[in-house]
C-alpha cells in the first residue's frame, strides 16, 4: 500500500497540455512538445518542493490545514514573489468549457456593481481575539466578563468518555484534572414539575399498565420535558442497575420502555445523556442473567427490545457500539449473553453483520451444535443455545443471499427458507421422535444432601455439560475391559455456575459389587458431597429431600468414537439429508440403549 | 578509520573527492606561476607506474594533485611511498618545491605569501563550505550506474542471507546506500533507471524515512540537486551507521570477495561506519536511535563533559542586604554561607561536580527587583504541592477563541501573571492574567512632572489611562512563531516569518530592537533563564546565541542539516539545546560554540524540548508523537513515551521534575511520571557502559493520564511556581 503510494508520488507530473495551455495564455504559440515534456518535469518538480517547504510552515503554525499563505511563505523562501490576493470563496476557482474541439478553463469572473458593494451595508467585524480561562480562574480575573460559552467547549467531559467504551463510560476518573468545568447548570424543578416527574416515574415501573401507557405516550410526546431528562436518565440508569442485580425482569422491561420513549420524543435531545442510557441499555441486552427463571421466563423479549433501542440510538447518535462485541468474543460466554451480543448486533444492520457475525458463524455453529447434538444437555444451556441460532439465522441468512446474489438475494432467501422449512421440519421431526427415546434422560434420580447449598435457591437444579463427552474419550482411565464389557456411567453434575464434576462409575456387569466412583474434576469445580454420597449412602437411596438430577450416560468402550460421527450438523443440516440425522441418531442410540440404572 | 582499513585503492579513491579543490589551487597556480606545472605531467608520463598503466594524462593529473595535497598537509612519509609507487620521478615534485623555493628566494615573498593563501583558501573553503560542484562531481567518476540494481540487490541477498544477529545492524547500509545510488543515477542523467531504482527498492527502507523519500521520490534531474539544500547536506555529511566490528568484517569481506567495488566506494565516502566491539545491536535497539538525516550521531561526538549541574543560586537573605549581596554575586560565595531557609534542595548543590563554575560565561547582575522576584519565588516555593503519580496536577486551559487557527506561540511568565501569544497575522498580544492590568510608562513629559523623591515613584512612573488587560504589539511583517518572556518580565522576545527577532519592553509596550541576521524565517527564540542572553534558530539551519545589548550574535551554532525547529537554554545558561527538522537534538557550549552533544532517535522535526529542572535530562517531542528522555551526562537515549497520535508541541517538567506534562495537537495533554524513568535509568548502568540504549517499552507505565480537549490543540503548558499545570492553545471550531 504504502509502496504503491511511493510509487505513485515519483511519477505524478503534470500533464503536458497544462504547459500549452499556459504558453498560451502568457502568449507562446508553438511550444514543442519536448520543451513541454521538460517543462512539465521541472515544474512538478518545484511545485512539490515548494508544497514540502509550505507543510514546514504549516508545521510551524500549529495547524492542521494548509493554507494559501502557507504557500505564500514557502515561494518568498525561495526568493519568488509569493502570489498576491489569492482569494476565492470555492474550493476550486476555475470552470470548465469545451466547444470547438477545445477545451478551456477559466476564472469566473462576475461583474460587480460597484454602488452594490458600497451600498450595502457592512459585514459584522470579526470578534477579537480574546483569551478564556476556566471560571476558577476568571474568578481571580474579576473583571473579565463571561464570555460566550462555545458550544463544545464545556462538554469536554462527556463526549471522550463515549468514544471509550459505552459501557465503561467515563471510566476512571479521565477527566480529573482537567479544567475545573463549569458545573453543569442545576435545573431547579418547579414544584409541578416535581409532581409530574414522580407521577410519570411511579406510572411507569407501577403495577397498572394503562397508567404506564399514559404516561409512556406522554413522555414520548410532551415538549416541555428537557428539565426533567437528567433526572430521567438517571432514574433508568439506577433502576436499571438496581434491578438487573435483583433480576426483576418486568423493571427492565417497563425501564427499556421508558428509554424508547424518551428516544422517541421529538423534542428531546438524548445526546449529552447517552452516557448514562447507554450502558443501561447494553446491561439489558447483554447480562448474563435478567429473570429469576431463565429457562421459563422471556428475557429474550427483552434483550430483542433492548437491541432494537440501542441500534435506533446508534443511527441517531451515529455512534459506534463495537464494544458490544467483546463480550460475546469470549468462550465462556453464557448463553444468554451470546444471544443479546448478537441481538445487538444484528439489529446494527447487515453491514455489521456481515463485518462481525458472519465471520464466526461457524465458531457459533460449532458450539450451538455441542450444545444441541450433545447427548447430555441441561435445559437452559439447550433454550439459549436454540434462540441463539434461531436468531442467527434469522438475521444472517438474508445477509449471506445478499451478498452472494445481490438485491434478488433476500427475496430467494425467503423462498429457500419457506421451501426448506418443510424438509427441516420433517427432519427435525424425525429428529425429536428418536431423541425421545434415545435420550436417557430420566433415567437416574438420586437424592443428593448436600448440594442444595452450592446450587442456590433453585430447587430444580439443573445439570449441565459443559464440554460434553470430548473430556472423557480420550481420558486414559478409559481402557477397554476384557471380555465382560464392564459399562462405564458418567455422571455429571452441574451446579447452577461452570462447576461440574465428572464421575465415572464403573460397574461390573454382575452389578453386586458396590460401584467404585472415581471424579474428575472439570475445570473448577469440586462437589466434594457428591462423591461422598455415591460412595457412602450406595444407589437406590431416595428420600424426601431435594431432588438432583443425574444423567448417567453407558460408555461403552466402542463408544469412544462416536463422536466422530457429529460431523457439520448446525445451520447445514437444514439442507442435509434427513436419513443422514436417523443414521447419526441410530449410531448415537447404541449407547443410549444400553443405559441403565445403577440400582 | 574505516577509510584507512580500505587499503590503498580506496585511500586513492577517496583522496579523490579532494582532488578536485586541489586540481583548483594547482589551476591558481598555473595560472600564475605557468611553466612549471604543465611540464610535470609529461615528465612523468614516461615513467611506467601501475596506476598509470592506463596511460592517461588525467591519471597522471590525479597523482599529482594527490601529491600536492600530502605534502600540503605535511604527509611526506605517505608523498614518498606514493611517488615510489607511481613511478613519479623525483622531479616532477622537486620542481614544484623548487618552485616555492625559487619563489621563496625570489624577490616577491609577499607574493608568495599571498600566493599559498590563495592556493589553500579554496580548499578550506572547499572544505567548510563545500562548493556545489565540487561536491555533486563526487558522483560523476563511478563506472556504470545502470548496474546499480544488480549490485543492490546481490548486497540485499547477502544482507539477507547473514546471520539474524548481524543482518539487522547491515540493514542500516540499504538506507544511505539507496539514497547515494539513486542520487548518482540521477546526477549522471540515467533518469529512467533511476526512477526504475527507486520504485523497486523504496518499499525495502524504514519507514522512518518516508518523508525524506518523498523528497527524493520528487528529485529526477540533475539540475533539481542543485537547489536542493536538504540532498546537498546528506551529500556533504557522513551517514553515521554503528556496526559491530563482527559485522562490519562480514560485509568489508563479502564487498572484497565480490569485487564490490561500487558498493565499497560509496561506503568510503559517503558512510562514516563507527565500528565498536561486543554484540550486534538487535533491531529494535538499532530503531531506537535510527531515524534522523545523517544516521546516528558519532559515539565520539557525545563524549565531551557537559556541566549539566545548576549554579548556585545567589544567597538572599528575606531583609534584603546590600553589602552581602555585591560580594556573593561577584566573587563566589565562600565568605558567608548561611544554610537556606528555602526548601528547594539547594544544599547538595554546593558540591555539585557537574556545575559549571559560576563564572564559566558571564552572567548578568542581579539587581533589587530580581531579589524581590527571587524572594517571592522561594515563598511560593515553599506553597508549592509535591506531585506525583498519586497527586496530579490540576490543568488549567487557556483557550484562546476567535483565533482563527491563527496562534501560532504562547508564553508564560515564570510567575505566571502574564500571557503572550504570537499570531500568524504578525501581531503579538500580551495578556495579564491577574487583577493587575497592564499599564504604559508615562511620557517623557509627564515623567518630568512627577516626584521622583517618593516611595511610590514606581507606580507614579504608570499611566493610568493605559490601564487594560491585554496589549498588541505591532511590528513584524510576518507570522510570529516564536515567543519568550525574559525572567524578569520587562522584556518579550519575538521571532517570526520576516527573519527578525523582536525585543519589545513591557513597559511601555513598544519595540526595542530588531535583531536582524537570520535570513529566513526564525522558527524559535528563548530567553536564558538568567536574561541577558538568547538563542534563536530558524529555516538557516544556524542556531545564534545573541546578548539583548548587541545588534550581532555573539555564537553562531551551525551543524544541523535542516531547519532549527526549536531552541531552549539549559537552565544553568551554559547551554543551548536546539531541536531540528533533520531529526537530531544538538546540545552547544555556549562558552565556546561547539557541539557537546547530538541525540538521534527520533523520526521526525523535533517540535518540543525541555530540560528537566536539575539540569540532568532533556525531553523532546517530535510530530511522530514520541517524547524521548536523554540523559545529558552520558548522552543517551533512556526513555521512550508513546502514545501521543500528533505533533507535540509543548513540553514541561514540574517545578520538582516529577511529572513531564507533554501537549500535542491531538488535543491531550498527557501526563508521565518523570521520576519513574529516572529511577527507571539509575538502576541500570549496562547501557551507560555499552553505550547501547536498551528501551523497555514502558510507556503504559509511565503515563500518568491523559486530559482531552474537544477541540483545542495544546500549543504551550506551563508550571506555576506552586506546580498548577497551566496549557494554552486555540479552540478550533
Amino acid at each position: 500500500m504504502a509502496e504503491e503510494r511511493r510509487q505513485k508520488q515519483c511519477s505524478v507530473t503534470l500533464p503536458t497540455e497544462s504547459m500549452k495551455a499556459m504558453a498560451e495564455s502568457v502568449g507562446v504559440g508553438q511550444l514543442q512538445e519536448e520543451s513541454c515534456a521538460a517543462l512539465s518535469e521541472e515544474v512538478s518538480y518545484r511545485i512539490k518542493e515548494i508544497a514540502q517547504d509550505a507543510l514546514k510552515f504549516m508545521h510551524h503554525g500549529k495547524r492542521r490545514k494548509l493554507t494559501t499563505s502557507d504557500l505564500d511563505n514557502a515561494l518568498k523562501l525561495k526568493n519568488v514573489e509569493p502570489l498576491y490576493g489569492f482569494q476565492s470563496q470555492d474550493f476550486i476557482p476555475f470552470r470548465f468549457a469545451s466547444g470547438g474541439g477545445r477545451e478551456l478553463h477559466f476564472y469566473e469572473e462576475k461583474e460587480v456593481d460597484l454602488s452594490d458593494i458600497i451600498n450595502t451595508p457592512l459585514p459584522r467585524v470579526p470578534l477579537d481575539v480574546s483569551l478564556k480561562a476556566p471560571k476558577e480562574q476568571q474568578k481571580v480575573e474579576s473583571t473579565e466578563p463571561l464570555k460566550i460559552v462555545k458550544p463544545g467547549q464545556e462538554e469536554e467531559s462527556t463526549i471522550p468518555g463515549k468514544s471509550q467504551g459505552a459501557i465503561t463510560a467515563d471510566g476512571k476518573g479521565k477527566e480529573k484534572g482537567l479544567i475545573r468545568l463549569k458545573p453543569r447548570s442545576t435545573h431547579e424543578l418547579s414544584v409541578e414539575q416535581q409532581l409530574y416527574y414522580k407521577e410519570i416515574t411511579e406510572a411507569c415501573v407501577g403495577s397498572c399498565e394503562a397508567k404506564r401507557a399514559e404516561a409512556l405516550q406522554s413522555i414520548a410526546t410532551d415538549p416541555g420535558l428537557y428539565q426533567m431528562l437528567p433526572r430521567f436518565s438517571t432514574f433508568i440508569s439506577e433502576g436499571v442497575r438496581v434491578n438487573v442485580v435483583q433480576n426483576n425482569l418486568a423493571l427492565l422491561i417497563y425501564l427499556m420502555r421508558m428509554v424508547k420513549a424518551l428516544m422517541d420524543n421529538p423534542t428531546l435531545y438524548l445526546e449529552k445523556y447517552l452516557h448514562e442510557l447507554i450502558p443501561a441499555v447494553v446491561t439489558c441486552i447483554v447480562s448474563k442473567q435478567l429473570c429469576l427463571r431463565p429457562d421459563v421466563d422471556n428475557h429474550w423479549a427483552l434483550r430483542d427490545f433492548a437491541a432494537r433501542l440501542m441500534a435506533q440510538s446508534c443511527k441517531t447518535f451515529s455512534t459506534t457500539t463495537n464494544n458490544i462485541q467483546s463480550p460475546w468474543l469470549d468462550e465462556k460466554t453464557q448463553w444468554t449473553t451470546r444471544y443479546g451480543c448478537i441481538a445487538g448486533l444484528s439489529e446494527l444492520g447487515p453491514d455489521v453483520i456481515k463485518t462481525l457475525i458472519l465471520p464466526r458463524l461457524t465458531i457459533e455453529g460449532a458450539r450451538i451444535k455441542a450444545v444441541m447434538e450433545g447427548p447430555v444437555v441441561s435445559n437452559i444451556d439447550k433454550i439459549g443455545a436454540d434462540h441463539v441460532q434461531s436468531l442467527l439465522l434469522k438475521h444472517c441468512a438474508s445477509v449471506i443471499y445478499r451478498i452472494d446474489y445481490g438485491y434478488l438475494g433476500p427475496m430467494l432467501c425467503s423462498h429457500v427458507m419457506k421451501a426448506r422449512t418443510q424438509a427441516a421440519l420433517q427432519a427435525q421431526q424425525v429428529n425429536r421422535t428418536t431423541l425421545t427415546i434415545t435420550q436417557p434422560r430420566p433415567t437416574l434420580t438420586v437424592s443428593q444432601s448436600g448440594l442444595c447449598g452450592s446450587v442456590g435457591q433453585r430447587t430444580p437444579s439443573i445439570i449441565k455439560v459443559p464440554s460434553s463427552l470430548t473430556l472423557m474419550s480420550p481420558r486414559p482411565g478409559t481402557p477397554s475391559q476384557p471380555s465382560p464389557p464392564a459399562t462405564k456411567y458418567i455422571v455429571m453434575a452441574t451446579s447452577a455456575g461452570a462447576s461440574s464434576t465428572q464421575q465415572v462409575i464403573t460397574l461390573s456387569s454382575s452389578q453386586s459389587a458396590s460401584p467404585v466412583t472415581s471424579t474428575v474434576p472439570s475445570a473448577t469445580s469440586t462437589l466434594q458431597p457428591l462423591v461422598k454420597l455415591e460412595s457412602g449412602s450406595g444407589p437406590g437411596l431416595t428420600g424426601s429431600r431435594p431432588m438432583q438430577k443425574y444423567i448417567v450416560v453407558s460408555l461403552p468402550s466402542s463408544a469412544s468414537s462416536s463422536l466422530e460421527t457429529k460431523s457439520s450438523v448446525l445451520p447445514t443440516s437444514i439442507s442435509s439429508n434427513p436419513l443422514e440425522a436417523v443414521m447419526k441418531l441410530d449410531r448415537s442410540e447404541s449407547p443410549g440403549a444400553s443405559t441403565q440404572s445403577p440400582h | 578509520m574505516a577509510a584507512v582499513q580500505g587499503g590503498l585503492v580506496d585511500a586513492v579513491e577517496e583522496k579523490d573527492i579532494k582532488t578536485e579543490p586541489s586540481s583548483d589551487g594547482i589551476g591558481n597556480n598555473n595560472a600564475n606561476d605557468g611553466g612549471p606545472l604543465s611540464a610535470s605531467p609529461s615528465s612523468s608520463a614516461s615513467a611506467g607506474s601501475n596506476k598509470s598503466s592506463a596511460g592517461a594524462p588525467e591519471d597522471q593529473q590525479t597523482l599529482l594533485a594527490v601529491l600536492q595535497f600530502l605534502k600540503k598537509n605535511k604527509l611526506t612519509e605517505s608523498v614518498d611511498i606514493l611517488r615510489r609507487e607511481a613511478g613519479l620521478p623525483e622531479d616532477s615534485l622537486d620542481l614544484k618545491g623548487g618552485d616555492s623555493s625559487g619563489l621563496l628566494s625570489c624577490h616577491h615573498h609577499l607574493v608568495l605569501n599571498a600566493h599559498l593563501t590563495e592556493t589553500f583558501s579554496p580548499t578550506a573553503a572547499g572544505e567548510d563550505q563545500p562548493d556545489v560542484n565540487v561536491v555533486l562531481s563526487a558522483y560523476s567518476q563511478q563506472g556504470d550506474p545502470k548496474l546499480y540494481p544488480v549490485y543492490y540487490s546481490g548486497l540485499k541477498r547477502f544482507i539477507e542471507s547473514v546471520l539474524d544477529c548481524h543482518r539487522a545492524e547491515l540493514s542500516q547500509v540499504f538506507y544511505p546506500l539507496f539514497v547515494h545510488m539513486y542520487l548518482e543515477l540521477v546526477y549522471n542523467n540515467y533518469e529512467s533507471e533511476a526512477k526504475a531504482f527507486f520504485e523497486k527498492y523504496t518499499g525495502d527502507q524504514e519507514c522512518y524515512y518516508e518523508d525524506d523519500l518523498r523528497i527524493l521520490s520528487s528529485l529526477s534531474k540533475r539540475e533539481h540537486m542543485r537547489g536542493n539544500e536538504t540532498l546537498l547536506d546528506f551529500r556533504t555529511s557522513k551517514f553515521v551507521l554503528r556496526i559491530s566490528r563482527d559485522s562490519y568484517q562480514l560485509l568489508k569481506r563479502h564487498l572484497q570477495e565480490r569485487q564490490n567495488n561500487q558498493i565499497w566506494n560509496i561506503i568510503q565516502e559517503h558512510l562514516y561506519i563507527d565500528i565498536f566491539d561486543g554484540m550486534p545491536r538487535s533491531k529494535s535497539q538499532i530503531d531506537a536511535m535510527s531515524g534522523s538525516l545523517a544516521g546516528e550521531g558519532k559515539r565520539e561526538a557525545n563524549k565531551a563533559k557537559v556541566y549539566y549541574g545548576l549554579l548556585k543560586e545567589p544567597e538572599i537573605e528575606l531583609p534584603l542586604d546590600d553589602e552581602d549581596e555585591e560580594a556573593e554575586n561577584e566573587e563566589g560565595k565562600p565568605k558567608k554561607k548561611k544554610p537556606k531557609k528555602d526548601s528547594m534542595g539547594s544544599k547538595s548543590k554546593k558540591q555539585d561536580p557537574h556545575a559549571p563554575s559560576q563564572t564559566r560565561i558571564p552572567l548578568p547582575e542581579l539587581k533589587d527587583s530580581d531579589k524581590l522576584d527571587k524572594i517571592m519565588y522561594m515563598k511560593e516555593a515553599t506553597k508549592r504541592i509535591r506531585l506525583g503519580p498519586d497527586n496530579l496536577p490540576s490543568i488549567c486551559f487557556y483557550s484562546f477563541l476567535n483565533a482563527y487557527q491563527g496562534l501560532t506561540a504562547v508564553d508564560f511568565t515564570d510567575d505566571s501573571s502574564l500571557i503572550a501569544g504570537g499570531f500568524a497575522d504578525s501581531t503579538v498580544r500580551v495578556w495579564s492574567v491577574t487583577p493587575k492590568k497592564l499599564r504604559k510608562v508615562k511620557s517623557a513629559a509627564d515623567l518630568n512632572l512627577i516626584d521622583k523623591e517618593s516611595d511610590d515613584v514606581l507606580e507614579r512612573i504608570m499611566d493610568e489611562k493605559t490601564a487594560s488587560e491585554s496589549k498588541i504589539l505591532y511590528g513584524h511583517s510576518g507570522p510570529v512563531y516564536g515567543i519568550s518572556f525574559s525572567p524578569d518580565r520587562n522584556y518579550l522576545l519575538s521571532s517570526s516569518e520576516d527573519g527578525t527577532v523582536r525585543l519589545w519592553s513591557l513597559q511601555t509596550f513598544t519595540c526595542l530592537v530588531g535583531y536582524k541576521g537570520h535570513n529566513y524565517p526564525v522558527w524559535d527564540t528563548h530567553f536564558s533563564p538568567h536574561g541577558y542572553y538568547f538563542i534563536s534558530g530558524g529555516h538557516d539551519r544556524v542556531a545564534r546565541l545573541w546578548a539583548t545589548d548587541h545588534y550581532q550574535p555573539l555564537r553562531m551554532f551551525s551543524g544541523h542539516l535542516a531547519d532549527i525547529t526549536c531552541t531552549r537554554f539549559h537552565p544553568n545558561s551554559n547551554y543551548v539545546a536546539t531541536g531540528s527538522s533533520d531529526r537530531t537534538i544538538r546540545l552547544w557550549d555556549v562558552l565556546n560554540g561547539n557541539c557537546v552533544r547530538i541525540f538521534t532517535g527520533h523520526k521526525g522535526p523535533i517540535h518540543a524540548l525541555a530540560f528537566s529542572p536539575n539540569g540532568k535530562f532533556l525531553a523532546s517531542g517530535a510530530t511522530d508523537g514520541r517524547v524521548l528522555l536523554w540523559d545529558i551526562g552520558n548522552g543517551m537515549m533512556f526513555g521512550e513515551l508513546k502514545g501521543h497520535t500528533d505533533s507535540i508541541y509543548s513540553l514541561r517538567f514540574s517545578r520538582d521534575g516529577e511529572i513531564l506534562a507533554s501537549g500535542s495537537m491531538d488535543n491531550t495533554v498527557r501526563l508521565w511520571d518523570a521520576l519513574k524513568a529516572f529511577d527507571d535509568l539509575e538502576t541500570d548502568d549496562f547501557t551507560a557502559a555499552t553505550g547501547h540504549v536498551h528501551l523497555q517499552d514502558n510507556s503504559q507505565e509511565l503515563l500518568l493520564g491523559t486530559y482531552v480537549s474537544k477541540s483545542t490543540p495544546v500549543i504551550h503548558l506551563h508550571f506555576t511556581r506552586r506546580n498548577l499545570l497551566l496549557a494554552a492553545g486555540s479552540y478550533n471550531p
